[in-house]
């Protein structure tokens, strides 16, 4: 059970990748499959479940668009 | 009614005050300067803001500022002074904020000297700074009027929302004359557009950026719609002895006073004179002009400047009488003077 | 689970307008952040800059005014004077403060005029299109130095924190940078210290943030946040130029 969730506003990601590169447990990556309606490859989250809900990568979004929960 | 023996500069600043001034920016340039120290002295004692800035862009941008709040505010200067604010009143006339702007002037250009001039009529009439825009424009020709139009000034400034400007030799500004002193304005309008912190309502904003054409076009049409309304509402003009005269003398600010004699003396010649003074400069006062066109042979713009005003008073006349011109620089001229070119102008012209 | 980072009440919905990863947006988020901590959003006037964050009265949820290139802090100073209760922010870039408005920030400064200036440095002009600042480095190229920052030509790189912390009026500089979580923590202790230094009416106050522009560096965001330690902090150390401390 993960202790974090992140959720992303997709449509406020402009792939910079600041949150892909200081997530400190290297859970974030881009989606190559899909195209936001800005035309960046939007961040997801590819392993969910160890999420720590540490906001590391909401702390460095210029975009906010990351919401974080921990519990 | 009492009287108080007083400087055209100190006038203003009075009037400023009773008007409800509460803010005065400023940096100081001759002969404008006892407008600032005046105001340094008053304002403190009755809980207003004096600050002298660092320079004309700073004064000017903090008129912007203050404005903003909604604060009766004003700065005064002199022509390099004003040069150095034309950023700052194009910002404020297209953000529609009230304000006072006085220009003590002196002649140019560049540094020109301290004696009187009315060289800046261009710049005051035209907008002066970048941009389609006008202010209002003030040309006293007494001390009382210093007075009197620096209530006005806040009063138009208010109900435009746009920048007035003050404009008077620098003779004016330092001439002693008795004044009435007026009673304190308490009457001011709302202004849910000034910006003081969003408690309880959405926030507002002061903006003069309009990326998009559409935008622009639409702030632009705006101003100018606004500016109708004042050119239909709010030319002034005194005239004398005009209902006759055969030669209408324009001038503005002291110089009309002077003329003033110098239209009684023509008469004494035997020469039909007139004089019509533009009160406001912007807008200029074209009616009276073209009333004159259909009685008047000719017309004469004294200026202390190379000749400026007379653009404008041609466009009025619309070609219908000649319109001749007399200007001398850096002094005002006397009476003798003027009364000749009057008779001069009368002989060439067969009157 | 509870909600541990969410967008400030101090921002509008508005999305920002900035180059990817370019860092404004999160210089504008910590801003609000205070704002919205310090309980002071409805308070608050924040007047904007000319350049890449001229559009800032679109993002902050206040009272905002947007001035003429470098006229921040005049603005600034008479709203302040005139309503005390206000809390004034300028966010100024590096041309709009440190060129063209280098008299206005100087004396705001001497004043001690009680406004809170965050200064973004990202040394060059972003808007116009990467010409040279005061702040680019020696050997930064621009549009406008193409060969480089030269010592002979251009000079040498203006330090405004050092600057401003020379005059008695200012109460609080510091300078701060956001190319890492643990900076930017730091960078939002700052600027909350600035707000607290107007609270209490110590005097002037600015952070001076140093800041990427990866498009115009010609950098991915990551291998920006990495040019600028290696080659910003070295030349603007970071840390705290002057601390006026309460009665």
């Amino acid at each position: 059970m993960a202790k974090g969730r992140v959720s992303f506003f997709y449509d406020s990601c402009k792939a910079c990748g600041l949150c892909v590169h200081f997530c400190p447990k290297d859970i974030l990556d881009f989606d190559e499959d899909t195209i936001n309606p800005m035309g960046f490859h939007p961040v997801v989250i590819v392993k969910p479940e160890e999420c720590t809900g540490c906001a590391i990568c909401a702390l460095m979004c210029p975009d906010l668009v990351i919401e974080v929960e921990k519990g | 009614m009492n009287k108080v023996l007083m400087k055209g500069n100190e006038a203003l600043a009075e009037g400023a005050i009773l008007a409800g001034c509460r803010g005065f920016f400023g940096y100081p340039i001759t002969p404008s300067s006892e407008i600032a120290e005046y105001m340094a002295r008053k304002l403190p004692k009755i809980g207003g803001i004096f600050v002298q800035a660092e320079s004309e862009l700073a004064a000017i941008n903090m008129v912007y500022g203050g404005a903003s709040t909604g604060t009766r505010v004003m700065t005064a200067s002199s022509g390099p002074g004003l040069s150095l604010k034309q950023e700052g009143i194009s910002f404020i006339s297209e953000a529609e904020l009230p304000c006072l702007i006085v220009n003590i002037s002196r002649g140019g250009p560049g540094l020109g000297g301290i004696q009187p001039s009315q060289g800046d009529y261009f710049q005051a009439t035209r907008g002066g700074g970048h941009g389609d825009y006008h202010t209002m424009v003030l040309a006293p020709a007494s001390t009382q009027e210093m007075m009197d139009f620096a209530i006005l000034g806040y009063e138009l400034a208010d109900r435009y929302r746009i920048p007035v400007v003050i404009m008077a030799e620098g003779t004016l500004g330092n001439l002693m004359e008795p004044v009435i002193v007026r009673d304190e304005v308490t009457n001011f309008v709302e202004k849910p557009w000034a910006i003081s912190g969003c408690q309880g309502r959405k926030p507002n904003i002061v903006n003069t950026l309009h990326l998009t054409a559409e935008e622009l076009e639409g702030r632009n049409r705006h101003l100018f719609s606004k500016y109708e309304d004042i050119q239909m509402n709010e030319k002034r003009a005194e005239t004398f002895m005009v209902e006759d005269a055969d030669i209408v003398v324009v001038a503005f600010g002291l110089l009309a006073r002077v003329i003033k004699r110098s239209v009684i003396d023509a008469r004494k010649h035997g020469v039909k004179a007139g004089l019509i003074r533009p009160m406001t400069l912007w807008p200029f006062p074209d009616e009276h002009i073209k009333a004159v066109t259909d009685t008047c042979k000719v017309i004469l713009s004294m200026e202390i400047s190379m000749g400026q005003m007379i653009q404008d008073i041609r466009l009025a006349a619309e070609g219908r009488v000649p319109v001749e011109f007399y200007g001398r620089i850096g002094f005002l001229p006397n009476p003798e003077e003027l009364t000749r070119e009057i008779l001069a102008v009368a002989e060439r012209k067969g009157l | 689970m509870a909600t541990v980072f969410k967008r400030p009440e101090s921002l509008t919905d508005a999305k920002f307008h900035y180059c990817p990863g370019c860092t404004h947006g999160i210089i504008h988020r910590l801003v609000a952040e205070c704002l919205d901590e310090m309980n002071i959003r409805e308070k608050a006037v924040g007047i904007c800059p000319v350049g890449c964050s001229v559009l800032a009265y679109e993002y902050f949820n206040c009272d905002m005014l947007e001035a003429a290139h470098g006229r921040a802090p005049a603005i600034a100073t008479a709203i302040k004077r005139l309503k005390p209760d206000c809390f004034l922010f300028t966010y100024q870039g590096d041309g709009d403060l440190a060129s063209i408005g280098m008299g206005e920030i100087v004396h705001a400064s001497a004043r001690g005029e009680k406004i809170s200036v965050f200064f973004i440095n990202n040394t060059l002009y972003g808007m116009t299109g990467g010409q040279m600042a005061p702040t680019t480095l020696l050997g930064q190229v621009a549009t406008t130095c193409p060969y480089g920052r030269k010592v002979e030509n251009e000079g040498y790189p203006v330090k405004m924190a050092e600057l401003l912390a020379g005059n008695e009026g200012s109460a609080y500089i510091s300078r701060v940078a956001v190319n890492s979580p643990a900076n930017v923590v730091k960078a939002k202790k700052a600027i909350k210290k600035a707000f607290e230094t107007q609270a209490k009416g110590l005097g002037f106050s600015m952070v001076e943030i140093l800041s990427t522009c990866p498009t115009n560096w010609g950098l991915n965001p990551v291998d920006a946040m990495k040019w600028m330690e290696d080659n910003m902090i070295p030349y603007y150390p970071l840390g705290e130029f002057k601390v006026k401390e309460g009665k």
